[in-house]
């Protein structure tokens, strides 16, 4: 499975597209296709902090609940009210369309896996 | 027809056809199986409207023959199998003297002298062994014939159409519950009009289990463009959760008896000679079950899953043995055990969901039911 060139990637299977001090955040298509049908999202509120590492959210799938990772810290500026509404999206486009937040950064993202670092470690799961 | 895959995990004569069919693959029971092909929305989906094809070799066949095969199997397990007639089904189980549930099991009668009883895939070395330890004094032989079978299901309200040109069997003629030995794509297979869906369907025992792969091949070709899809066990664990069918190791376990089940129904404590268990499921029958099954839809979006605490007016009453987002009624839903004597008529019911309470609605099982 190939992965978008310009972003930044995380283990716990989100990515980050840093433009000026905003990070938008989501899944990797890996991570949609692990899940299978997402039923449910929920992201952090509008206002709130985030901290790189800490928990911030959950999906759902048929199967299972995963927790969403923040892989940036700063304030939460957006999140995607479509994806809330039809979680499909998720995975129907998790680079695109399905994108769950953006934050404001409060530090320089650290710890981002590369696209080229990012598959091998997907080869090795999947 | 077992083979060691990387994993350890066995793999079933329609191996090649999941990896052609790029399915997403888990370890189950020690079975290497097909989670999903697609999506198990969309599978639950087609087995609802169409039909759907699913791979259950790694369930268990034991075949019990002799001339007393019939009183082995009313001593063996909780259900008079002895009346039933050859040709036809049974849904029964086979307890421990203590009366805890070994094994949900499908019996069939294949002729005067010869059952063959399917079990699920963890169980089938347990349910041998005890079949086997209790044919004392009966001129009985139990034979794990697991390794024997393919076991296709073709399930849903198109399965009849989609069958019926590839089979010499009459299936106008096949009754719910009913089994016969024909051909299909002109192998020999014990057709069995049972299924875990909830809508009507067909359970194909295949033998020899190298068949297998022409038998799916067939289904599938010929289902196709009437909307069967492949499906996994995502999708029929969806299925049978809403047409409110236990699972063993969820709503059955040693722990609880047939009545805890809300199964007390398959007990038949007075038939003849008794049966093992039957001292103890008796004082259980008097004494009253333990707890009682439910049917928790929730109201909101998050979902009650196995483990998960049920409370009434904020009081702990019970827990969620299974829970899914039903893709039928689009709301999640849960099957869950609660104490007995628990008043479900009047409160407020929530289930702790990761530490935040989520308003269920108490409804009765089924979910689902197909229209007659």
């Amino acid at each position: 499975m190939s992965v978008p060139a310009e972003l930044g990637y995380t283990k716990e299977h989100e990515w980050v597209a840093v433009n000026e001090d905003i990070a938008t955040v989501g899944i990797t298509a890996f991570a949609a296709e692990a899940l299978g049908d997402i039923v449910y999202v929920e992201l952090p509120e509008v206002g709130s902090t985030v901290t790189a590492g800490d928990s911030c959210g959950e999906i759902e799938s048929h199967k299972s609940v995963s927790e969403i990772y923040s892989p940036v810290s700063g304030e939460v500026v957006d999140v995607n009210q479509a994806a809330v509404d039809d979680p499909e999206l998720i995975g129907s486009d998790p680079y695109g369309r399905g994108w769950l937040f953006k934050v404001e950064l409060a530090d320089e993202p650290a710890d981002l896996l590369t696209p080229e670092q990012y598959t091998q470690l997907t080869e090795g799961e999947g | 027809m077992s083979q060691a895959s990387s994993g350890g995990a066995r793999t079933t004569p329609l191996h090649e056809t999941h990896l052609s069919l790029n399915a997403t693959l888990v370890d189950f029971a020690g079975w290497l199986m097909p989670l999903r092909y697609t999506r198990e929305s969309a599978e639950h989906q087609a087995v609802r409207e169409a039909a759907g094809l699913f791979d259950l070799s790694h369930m268990g066949e034991i075949r019990v023959s002799g001339s007393q095969a019939a009183e082995f199997l009313d001593h063996a397990l909780v259900g008079l199998l002895s009346t039933l007639a050859p040709g036809r089904a049974r849904y029964t189980m086979i307890v421990a003297e203590h009366g805890g549930v070994l094994d949900d099991l499908i019996v069939y009668r294949l002729a005067e002298d010869e059952y063959l009883v399917v079990s699920n895939a963890a169980n089938t070395d347990v349910v041998t062994a005890a079949l086997a330890e209790r044919t004392g004094g009966f001129d009985v032989a139990v034979a794990d014939e697991s390794a024997e079978y393919a076991l296709i299901a073709l399930q849903g309200p198109r399965a009849a159409e989609i069958l019926a040109p590839l089979t010499d069997a009459d299936l106008s003629d096949l009754g719910y519950y009913a089994a016969r030995y024909c051909t299909v794509a002109g192998a020999p297979v014990l057709l069995a009009r049972t299924g875990y869906t909830g809508e009507d369907g067909f359970e194909l025992f295949v033998r020899p289990a190298a068949e297998a792969p022409a038998v799916w091949e067939a289904l599938y070709k010929a289902g196709r463009p009437l909307g069967l899809l492949p499906a996994g066990l995502a999708a029929r664990d969806t299925l049978r959760l809403e047409a409110g069918m236990p699972l063993y190791g969820n709503e059955l376990n040693t722990n609880l008896t047939p009545y805890e089940a809300g199964l007390g129904r398959l007990v038949k404590l007075d038939k003849p000679g008794g049966f093992v268990g039957r001292a103890a499921l008796t004082a259980r029958r008097s004494s009253g079950p333990t707890q009682v099954l439910v049917g928790l839809v929730g109201r909101g979006r998050r979902v009650p899953r196995k483990g998960h605490g049920v409370l009434r007016n904020g009081v702990h009453v019970g827990v969620v043995t299974s829970g899914a987002p039903s893709p039928t009624l689009g709301k999640p839903i849960a099957i869950a055990a609660v104490d007995a004597g628990t008043d479900l008529s009047s409160g407020e019911f929530t289930v702790d969901v990761r530490g935040r309470a989520e308003a269920v609605d108490v409804v009765d099982l089924p979910f689902y039911k197909r229209k007659a």
